[in-house]
């Protein structure tokens, strides 16, 4: 049997709603009778499409949050922001050379930042988003990729940032340019791209095209597996790219842990 | 009740049985299964062989194509806009207009243009925002058959039997052979995929792989992708209109698509778009739930494409098969149904039943893997129930980092990580319990490799269209998928748009269609698209008035 959840009061749009507890902030505001077209898209954490900037009773501080990601207390006083506008000026990635002021160029409102953290604070993922901003500043393109990576583009950072700052697409930027211009290019996908082109893999797929049904299934059934070879540390966060890790806290963690 | 680190006493109970056997499962996998036993596994437990969920539809290019009584509903439903509606006033006069602004649409206006069309002579509509879609939820990865030890023949082994043997095997073959191409692409773009030290992509096995193809972008690759997508459609000037889903389409006088009709959602005035070529790109249809499932994808997979498609008499195929991801979140309730990657399992995590015994190869193909947990839960009383009558089984999160060192969750599977500690939840050093939910629309609109549908002037490409998968997809295909077909439609259709010029637009296959319904003796007042579905609480809407304002 199921248990009964206890109903509580929420704030939304200025107006009382008794919800029941254990509702995120989505399902809460649906249950009020709301059918949302904005401020709602993927429902799982990421999209970005449903910041929710709300206070808490007895605090201060406005706090914000993702709707479909976070739970409803009672007392709780929310509304759900619209999108934060942006206009940036285009670029083709294929002519740009990333150097240290490529960023500052494209974004010269990063020199703004007077690193008061209210980006870090407002964010919904818990990224180092201040530290991005400074890594940029400083034309550190592989910190600023690394540690934007996780950034959904809610835009909560910009909408609460006294310098105007379009954090999300300076990110954006930042890992583009680390994707194409510092990454090395996978070796073995060139080769293959080549075999491809000059046609080298038309006769073996010719060949299966040609076969019977019970053919096609017999060659499936003699598949053979690759074996998953034991890869000496395959995540090391200072070994490989794209790494979750900011090597310096991860190290610091793994000492502390270990 | 009495919760400890985000899990109730019961079902502690159970996770204590699960840390008992752990370290004697470590590298002990249970045994995958022949293809005669997946059969009369999917024949007993699969959704889509459930009796008395499906009926066959009544009338058009479908006609006793079984579908799930949720999808046939909306065929057998009125079209939103009359026949007599006044096109007289084009709004948008276009070369090409996409319906979607998904990975498909974005790539499909991307490759029209670099196949020579003017970026300004371009629409892209979507019903949400740009990029708001299922493509942007993808975590797990994209295939592509580039490493020495692999091949496109591999590939096409491991989809063709992964589907089944039902898939179209031309669109298979377009779909392996481009998939390194499409990974080059990507690269040029600067998505930034997970590599090591010398560049090599770290790839995974998937489930139905023989082959590690599996590129990812940590559990972010559908995000990742998609946000470098939209980003180079914005570089490009690719106009985007956002909130307006298409309600019809339209035909010249020679049958052939013509343009739409798009619904602004919050002015609700409609827009004329006249174009030379149509691709429609809408995405699925999890959101109409089918058999009450609780589903993975975004707030619009409604499946308006395929009614938009059906009215103008396309072929359709496969529908009767629906993808149920084998884990979708069962516990924290807010969780339900939310997508858990398949990577968890790629890299090593078991699924295993309350006393913590494995009852499957961890990687069959989805819809066998998603039937075996159905079986354990329903016929073998051996899942794990929830405070809210929810069951599941588990999957041994923690395995994944024993097997490949501390910290590896947190690297690989940071939206995962997150999202469970939201909500209470250590995966790290907990199981985390799962269930089937609705995931993908195997079938969809028929096309040719070139996403040519079987009316001149539409297209199709992406989740919405139909064969490649036959009537299973393997993870990994439709990232995939999306690219490559929305390459090949985008590129078709410029080259349709510039050789057919636009004629006078017309609304007569909605009177056809209406006639349709009525001549195969249905009443309803029903009608489709859906555009959105309905999650309004039950005591709201008991006092809901409609009143004009």
């Amino acid at each position: 049997m199921s248990e009964q959840a206890p109903l509580i009061t929420m704030q939304l749009m200025g107006k009382n709603y008794r919800v029941p507890a254990g509702l995120t902030l989505m399902a809460a505001i649906e249950y009020a009778g709301y059918k949302l077209v904005r401020g709602a898209g993927c429902r799982g954490g990421f999209c970005g499409s449903c910041p929710t900037l709300y206070r808490r009773e007895g605090n201060h501080r406005i706090f914000t949050a993702l709707a479909c990601q976070t739970l409803v207390e009672d007392g709780m006083c929310l509304v759900q922001m619209p999108f934060v506008p942006l206009i940036t000026r285009p670029y083709d990635l294929y002519t740009i050379t990333p150097q240290a002021n490529t960023l500052l160029q494209h974004f010269p409102e990063i020199a703004g930042c007077v690193a008061c953290n209210t980006c870090t604070r407002s964010c919904p993922q818990g990224l180092p988003v201040m530290d991005y901003i400074q890594a940029s500043l400083r034309g550190d393109i592989e910190r600023a990729a690394l540690l934007s990576f996780d950034c959904i583009s809610c835009g909560i950072c910009s909408s609460r940032c006294p310098a105007d700052i379009k954090h999300y697409a300076v990110g954006l930027l930042a890992r583009r340019l680390y994707g194409k211009y510092i990454t090395p290019n996978a070796p073995d996908l060139a080769e293959r791209v080549a075999a491809i082109e000059t046609g080298d893999v038309t006769a073996e797929l010719d060949t299966l095209m040609a076969l019977s049904a019970t053919e096609l299934r017999s060659r499936y059934e003699q598949r053979t597996f690759e074996v998953v070879a034991e890869q000496e540390d395959p995540y090391s966060a200072t070994r490989s790219y794209n790494s979750a890790m900011d090597p310096v806290d991860y190290q610091d963690e793994l000492e502390v842990s270990g | 009740m009495e919760i400890s680190d985000g899990y109730p006493a019961a079902m502690r109970q159970s996770i204590a049985r699960v840390e008992a056997t752990r370290s004697a499962r470590l590298g002990r996998t249970f045994p995958a299964m022949s293809l005669d036993e997946r059969k009369a596994l999917l024949l007993s437990h699969h959704p889509d062989y459930k009796a008395g969920a499906k009926r066959p539809l009544l009338f058009g290019s479908g006609q006793g194509m079984a579908l799930n009584h949720e999808l046939a509903d909306l065929f057998e439903a009125r079209p939103l806009v009359r026949a007599s509606l006044d096109l007289s006033k084009i709004d948008h006069d276009v070369d090409l207009l996409v319906i979607g602004g998904g990975g498909a649409g974005t790539v499909a206006a991307i490759w029209a243009v670099k196949a020579g069309l003017d970026p300004r002579k371009i629409l892209v509509t979507t019903k949400l925002r740009h990029g708001d879609s299922n493509s942007t939820m993808a975590q797990g990865g994209i295939q592509a058959a580039d490493r020495p030890e692999d091949s496109p023949a591999q590939h096409f082994l491991d989809v063709m039997g992964g589907g089944h043997f039902t898939n179209q095997p031309e669109l298979v073959r377009a779909l392996v052979q481009d998939a390194p191409l499409i990974i080059q692409w990507h690269e040029h773009l600067g998505m930034m995929y997970d590599k090591d030290a010398s560049g090599h992509f770290i790839e995974h096995p998937g489930g139905g792989t023989s082959r590690n193809r599996m590129h990812s972008a940590r559990d972010y690759t559908g995000l990742e992708m998609m946000r470098v997508l939209r980003d180079e459609a914005r570089n490009l000037g690719i106009p985007v209109i956002e909130f307006s889903p298409v309600i019809e389409l339209l035909c010249d006088d020679e049958g052939r698509v013509s343009g739409a009709v798009l619904i602004n959602l919050e002015t609700r005035h409609y827009h004329i778009v006249r174009a030379k070529a149509t691709i429609i790109t809408t995405g699925g249809l999890g959101r109409l739930h089918m058999q009450q499932y609780p589903t993975t994808n975004h707030y619009g997979a409604t499946a308006d494409g395929l009614v938009l498609a059906y009215r103008v008499g396309a072929r359709l195929i496969d529908l009767d098969a629906v993808q149920y991801h084998p884990t979708g979140a069962a516990f924290p309730a807010q969780m339900a149904g939310l997508l858990i990657t398949e990577k968890v399992r790629g890299l090593g995590a078991q699924p295993l039943n309350c006393d913590g015994e494995q009852f499957v190869f961890p990687l069959e193909p989805r819809d066998v893997e998603a039937s075996a947990f159905i079986r354990e839960c329903a016929e073998r009383g051996k899942g794990i129930k929830t405070p809210q009558d929810m069951c599941g089984v588990w999957l041994d999160a923690p395995m994944v980092d024993l097997i490949h060192g501390p910290g590896t969750i947190r690297e690989a599977l940071p939206a995962m990580f997150r999202m469970y500690a939201r909500f209470g939840i250590d995966m790290t050093r907990d199981p985390i319990l799962v269930f089937p939910t609705l995931h993908y629309q195997n079938g969809g609109i028929a096309t040719d490799e070139h996403g040519a549908t079987s009316v001149p002037g539409l297209y199709a490409a992406g989740e919405v269209m139909g064969g490649v998968h036959g009537k299973n997809r393997l993870m990994g295909n439709s990232l995939l998928d999306f690219n490559v077909f929305g390459r090949r439609a985008g590129m078709a259709a410029a080259t349709y748009a510039r050789e057919h010029p636009a004629g006078k637009l017309s609304l007569a296959h909605v009177a056809a269609y209406e006639a349709m319904l009525h001549d195969a003796g249905i009443k309803t007042t029903r009608t489709a698209p859906r555009i959105l579905p309905d999650y309004r609480g039950k005591e709201a809407l008991d006092r809901y008035l409609d009143i004009p304002l």
